[in-house]
């Protein structure tokens, strides 16, 4: 039993829980609220149930059955959910793509998953399904939700989700009781996703998850912080992120709370300072873009707002580590903390969103020990926690009250981890996956005696935490033969607000080089302020004056480094590493062995004496379009 | 002459008879005449210097010709003032941006709006009856209409002149359709814009012609060639206040005389592609 008094049983799946939260809460309570033209609009539970039963009754009388796939696409939106719930109510399995997808990674899912339905927002998605139809013999319907530019699409096999919800209420009319009775018919081992992992090395691998998989998760999430069916969530990150599936139904099912879609991606900022919410799940890259802000507000604030910031800080630093030491806070430092919260912690946090946040999770890659520190100082209670698609979410979550900035915490109930001879980390718990789809080979090197074997490299510390190194293949070897982790370098190195991304090399070479990334807007803002000129990306990432900015900030981090780990060279790239030239996963983490490939001129030149690297290569646009980049790049040395 | 009343696609919304305009000596246009279908996108193109805007200054009222006859809906609108040819259904946008820099984007848009308020000053001043519902179905007109169609929520509250180029012509559009006008004249919406950009308005500029709750009749004028001979219906050519022809795309660009003076001997899709 958890909090919210359901108790989880192999019986249960997530579509008849959601018949039991419909019931209970009905019109009484909101389900979800969309921001849509400029208002938030709220559906009840029971708007969220008539949409999904006519929906599902829709597809079905388009021909979906049990076990059938059913591919998404879209912005985070009411629309996409129901799809989804649609689906397993059904007993179809949901599959679900990133947003910016590629059309080759498209088709390569919609194909590998032999999808049969495929629900797309607007007429960019719908151009991306029917330029691959011919290519995946198994799709055959496909669904949009937005009308704008469909007005001249008559194929026979495309319709909107309002005439689909029609052909439900017809069926409705002839088979009263359908839904109901296929929702019984469910089982919690029955697959509910089919997910497709971001993969840093090769294609990505669908990863099967059952009912049971993915409630027991909530469920032991929820026994360990709480939430309430008051609560408010936002509902930004994409759905095609296991994160987000494991707080929007794992947890959000369970609980009740409501869930929040802001208006368009890019005014999710505001629309969470707007809601307000209780908790809050996200990648470190967003934590970290939330860093640079206040830091580049600072830079650009008054005198005496620059002062109480510093004043605020410093003592929201000097209390946050107390409590990483577990010490006592003295009278007059909580007094002062006081006089920081007032003036400043107060105000920026509700900038930021985040005054009525009880709890908040990074995960997903690894988030420096610079920035952690500093959402502390803030006041803000920021978790680590650790997980993997293939246990459905989480398996390792900070406790409040023992949070260690270099651990990513210890297991939730119900959840074993140990460490194998080679350091590698194994997880077992109901949570672990069912297997690859269609790819037993990599079933079989992952999944061993029902231990999940993450691929990961780390150790278990005196008190019980876990703490990650890096993935065991990034490990590199310094040059006094000691393992150090290129991740951790990087996360240092990314505090700094005038770097977006970096890459750390050095694995088994005398010293350790660097390739950055700056930040367009901040540098850019800076340059201005310096009456240096620019007009593009390229041209100011070389700047001499960037690189000397760029050298003090590799200086700063590389204070605290051990000597080997110095970063002694570094060049400016002339772009930001992108998750569609394929330099990133769609989850932001850097593909090491692609990037290294495909910038080993680079890589040759920072360990020769050459200080000048000559550049030609193509970026890649989103619709596809390529552009050829001839340039020069400069390498600086760093003091050491 | 043109009949008055509701317009079905294809009767004569705009006609220029024979229409002169001079500056001292110089013939801005030197007998021009036009006729614009109501669902068209019509398109004037030409050298710098042909008269292009000042055609559109004609048409919306700011300039007002020396010799000739305009008739909009049938009805001859040379007498009638720029506001209230407005109020008809004749809006545009501009060459140069024209907007208030300081306002947020919405209130740009919403004075588009302003000549459709009709409510006076005391219930206005106590926000009762029929200018609560006015206000009402303005904003959702607003907001449902243009800011979803051009795609501008996240600036919204953002004062104009903090925006991008690019983004400032979006919502000079945005203003222009607050109006809800019948025939839009745009000059030039596409100077000036990147690539991406320009295939962003290209785009909003066919939904407002296609899409049935707009169906705008647009008069384009507009220097890349590549746009203005995929999206137009008609091109009407002119040169140094003259009139060169005026046809479909495929027979503009097949006229020699069109070549010569505007398009030189390249390639026409040559331009931006």
């Amino acid at each position: 039993m958890n909090g919210s008094g359901i108790e989880i049983t192999k019986d249960l799946t997530i579509p008849k829980l959601f018949l039991s939260q419909c019931k209970k809460y009905g019109k009484e309570k909101v389900a979800m609220r969309e921001k849509e033209f400029g208002i938030w609009i709220p559906f009840t539970w029971q708007d969220y149930y008539d949409n999904v039963k006519y929906l599902c009754l829709g597809m079905v009388s388009l021909g979906l059955k049990r076990g059938d796939k059913v591919a998404m696409i879209g912005d985070n939106r009411p629309e996409g959910l129901w799809a989804e719930m649609a689906a397993m109510c059904a007993g179809g399995v949901g599959v679900w793509l990133f947003q910016d997808c590629m059309m080759d990674e498209v088709k390569y899912i919609i194909d590998h998953s032999d999808s049969k339905f495929f629900v797309g927002e607007t007429q960019e998605e719908v151009d991306k399904a029917l330029s691959i139809k011919d290519d995946c013999p198994e799709l055959e319907c496909i669904i949009w939700d937005d009308p704008k530019g469909m007005r001249n699409y008559h194929q026979d096999y495309l319709m909107s989700i309002k005439k689909v919800q029609e052909l439900g209420k017809e069926l409705d009319k002839r088979e009263p009781g359908l839904f109901e009775k296929m929702i019984n018919e469910g089982h919690g081992d029955d697959l509910c996703l089919l997910f497709y992992t971001s993969g840093t090395t090769a294609l990505p691998k669908g990863a099967l998850l059952t009912h049971w998989n993915m409630l027991t998760m909530g469920q032991n999430l929820m026994s360990v912080d709480p939430c309430y069916d008051t609560d408010d969530f936002v509902s930004y990150l994409p759905f095609a992120w296991i994160g987000e599936q494991m707080m929007s139904i794992s947890c959000g099912l369970q609980v009740g709370y409501t869930l929040n879609f802001p208006e368009e991606p890019e005014t999710a900022p505001e629309n969470i300072r707007e809601i307000g919410p209780h908790v809050m799940f996200a990648p470190p890259r967003l934590y970290e873009g939330m860093t640079r802000q206040v830091q580049v507000k600072y830079i650009d604030s008054t005198w005496i707002k620059r002062k109480i910031y510093e004043f605020a800080t410093k003592v929201g630093y000097k209390v946050a580590n107390l409590k990483f030491e577990k010490k006592p806070v003295p009278w007059q430092w909580k007094l002062l903390n006081w006089v920081a919260y007032v003036t400043m912690q107060k105000k920026l946090k509700d900038h930021l969103g985040m005054s009525r946040l009880r709890h908040c999770y990074t995960g997903g890659a690894a988030m420096g020990p610079d920035h952690f520190r500093f959402f502390h100082a803030l006041g803000v209670n920021l978790k680590q926690i650790y997980g993997q698609t293939e246990v459905a979410g989480i398996s390792i979550v900070h406790r409040d009250g023992d949070i260690k900035f270099d651990t990513v915490g210890t297991p939730i109930p119900d959840t074993e981890v140990r460490i194998t001879d080679e350091g590698e980390i194994i997880t077992k718990s109901p949570s672990v996956f069912q297997g690859y789809y269609k790819n037993e080979e990599a079933t079989e090197k992952t999944l061993v005696d029902g231990w999940l074997y993450s691929g990961d490299r780390g150790f278990i510390d005196e008190e019980g935490h876990l703490v990650v190194f890096d993935r065991s293949k990034d490990v590199m070897t310094l040059s006094d033969g000691r393992p150090f982790s290129p991740q951790y370098l990087e996360t240092r190195l990314k505090f700094s607000p005038f770097i977006q991304e970096a890459w750390a090399i050095g694995d088994k070479r005398e010293y350790v080089t660097a390739v950055m990334c700056i930040d367009y807007a901040v540098v850019g803002k800076w340059a201005d302020d310096r009456k240096i000129n620019y007009t593009s990306y390229p041209e100011l990432s070389q700047e001499l004056k960037v690189y000397d900015l760029v050298q003090l900030q590799i200086e700063e981090a590389n204070k605290d480094l051990p000597g080997p780990a110095k970063i002694h060279k570094f060049v400016n790239l002339y772009k930001v590493f992108d998750a569609d030239d394929e330099e990133l996963t769609r989850t932001s983490k850097l593909r090491r062995a692609f990037v290294g490939n495909r910038y080993k001129d680079i890589v040759d030149a920072l360990y020769s004496d050459s200080d000048i690297v000559h550049i030609d290569t193509k970026i890649t646009y989103e619709d596809g379009r390529e552009q050829r980049i001839k340039t020069d790049l400069h390498i600086q040395k760093v003091n050491v | 002459m043109v009949q008055v009343g509701e317009l079905k696609e294809g009767d004569t919304i705009l006609k220029l008879e024979d229409i002169h305009m001079y500056f001292g000596k110089v013939a801005a246009l030197a007998g021009i005449s036009l006729e614009v279908k109501k669902g068209e996108i019509h398109s004037i193109i030409g050298p710098n210097g042909a008269g292009k805007t000042v055609m559109m200054n004609c048409i919306n009222g700011l300039y007002k010709p020396q010799r000739g006859d305009i008739f909009f809906k049938g009805q001859r609108v040379n007498n009638i003032r720029p506001y209230r040819r407005a109020e008809l259904g004749i809006s545009r946008t501009f060459q140069k941006l024209e907007l208030f820099g300081g306002m947020t984007v919405l209130d740009n848009i919403r004075l588009g709006r302003h000549i459709h308020l009709k409510s006076g000053v005391v219930s206005g001043s106590i926000y009762v009856g029929k200018t609560k519902q006015e206000e009402i179905d303005s904003r959702k007109f607003i907001e449902e209409e243009i800011i979803d169609l051009l795609e501008i929520e996240s600036i919204r509250d953002q004062p104009a002149h903090m925006l991008p180029y690019g983004l400032q012509k979006r919502v000079e559009l945005g203003r222009a359709l607050a109006l809800d006008p019948e025939l839009l004249l745009l000059d030039e919406p596409l100077a000036g814009l990147n690539l991406e950009e320009v295939e962003d308005m290209a785009r909003f500029i066919l939904d407002l012609n296609e899409e049935k709750r707009w169906k705008v009749t647009c008069i384009l004028v507009e220097h890349d060639m590549g746009v203005v001979m995929d999206i137009s219906h008609r091109v009407n050519v002119l040169n140094f206040g003259n009139q060169i022809t005026d046809g479909t795309p495929e027979e503009v660009q097949a006229n020699p005389e069109v070549v010569k003076a505007y398009l030189g001997e390249e390639d026409l899709y040559a331009t931006r592609r």
